[in-house]
């Protein structure tokens, strides 16, 4: 009966205002606008990075062969860590949300908890991206080679004197060694200018623009959950008996997650 | 006191139940989410054909950007005008990938 009278005056009030085609906050409406504008710029340099993947997609590295370190073990191990970071950050999107849900009894003291934790979960992304950047940038012992007719091999510290190629064929021995005393150049590591993992700059730049921009996300997120975190414990939202603002933070925070689901599958799986 | 007590507590479960989210949704999300992902790592290492696992690993991410919008961040259980003015721009995006995939693979195709 009261919907129904609700439904006849938000008719013919229609170009009156009073109606609220949304049914949502304005805050809530901003942070999603906002939302759907970053994930258009994300999309942007996926896509890009997918577009030049098909055009060098002769000599481009394989994901598998390169992110294979994993901390305290000894070789390869590809994707572990990466499936480590999905969960870490999984992980605090729960809690996120189990914050905002807390949020909405008005449980100070279970926000403040799940909030924390949130923070913590970032920190700890944060700090294995770091890790990653350490050891993408470091690279092998010896690196890659370009050699004297052009070729791009690769070495590989559990296998010492080997040169691996592209195609997936492999030299060893003095064969091998008469190739590395003829090579045009060493490369080792990974900057935005060369790195040993392919012969194009190309992927370590996406590589760095691409993690980097969503880690920046990531950090701007844990910044603001803490500014958020402040604001809970001296008790701004309960003087206010409005816990939006939890809301708010919490929808930017599982977009952060989200876009770190294609990262996931368009950099390192696929 | 019990009376604003009582208020309150009728407050929330009619808030909780309107928004369609409760600690066991949340938590099945997750374990869904946790599922997906360690299936992907795991068959990653499979010796399927490249374009089975990168049209799996494609429907699945979407499966997973579905349960995180849908759930985590509560749209679907927002009003059909705002899922409708949320998500019909990515259209656009569709064809960017349509445009851009395509102009890279025909350049890969063609000698210099």
């Amino acid at each position: 009966m009261s919907t129904n009278t609700a439904v006849a005056t938000a008719k013919s009030n229609v170009w009156g205002g009073g109606s609220s085609p949304f049914k949502t906050r304005w805050g809530k409406l901003y942070m999603w606008i906002f939302l759907v504008s970053d994930a258009f710029t994300f999309s942007s340099l996926l896509i890009a990075y997918g577009s030049l993947r098909h055009r060098f997609t002769h000599i481009w590295p394989k994901p598998n062969e390169v992110f294979t370190h994993f901390p305290f073990l000894h070789g390869h191990i590809p994707l572990a860590y990466v499936g480590l970071m999905t969960f870490i950050l999984i992980m605090s999107s729960v809690t996120m949300v189990l914050a905002v849900d807390a949020g909405h009894s008005l449980n100070k003291k279970a926000v403040l908890r799940w909030l924390g934790l949130t923070i913590i979960g970032g920190f700890m992304f944060l700090g294995s991206q770091a890790w990653e950047w350490y050891h993408f940038i470091k690279g092998s012992e010896k690196g890659a080679y370009v050699l004297a007719d052009g070729r791009f091999a690769r070495t590989d510290d559990l296998e010492p004197g080997v040169l691996k190629f592209h195609d997936g064929t492999m030299v060893e021995g003095t064969e091998a060694q008469a190739l590395i005393s003829t090579a045009t150049k060493n490369i080792v590591g990974a900057n935005l200018e060369e790195n040993e993992y392919g012969n194009t700059p190309l992927f370590a730049n996406f590589f760095f623009f691409i993690t980097g921009f969503h880690g920046f996300h990531v950090f701007s997120g844990v910044l603001i959950n803490i500014i958020v975190f402040i604001l809970v414990a001296r008790g701004f939202l309960d003087r206010k008996k409005d816990y939006e603002l939890v809301e708010k933070v919490g929808l930017y925070w599982h977009f952060v997650d989200l876009v770190w689901v294609f990262v996931f599958t368009f950099f390192y799986l696929v | 006191m019990t009376d604003i007590h009582h208020e309150h507590v009728s407050h929330e479960s009619e808030e909780k139940a309107h928004s369609g989210l409760n600690t066991k949704v949340i938590w099945k999300v997750f374990w869904i989410l946790l599922g997906v992902t360690i299936f992907e790592v795991s068959i990653s290492f499979t010796s399927l054909s490249k374009d089975i696992l990168l049209w799996t690993f494609v429907v699945l991410t979407i499966v997973k950007a579905y349960y995180i919008v849908g759930y985590f961040m509560h749209l679907k259980f927002e009003a059909t005008p705002l899922q409708w003015s949320l998500l019909l721009p990515f259209v656009l995006i569709v064809y960017l990938i349509f445009i851009a995939i395509y102009e890279g693979t025909a350049l890969g195709l063609t000698p210099y």
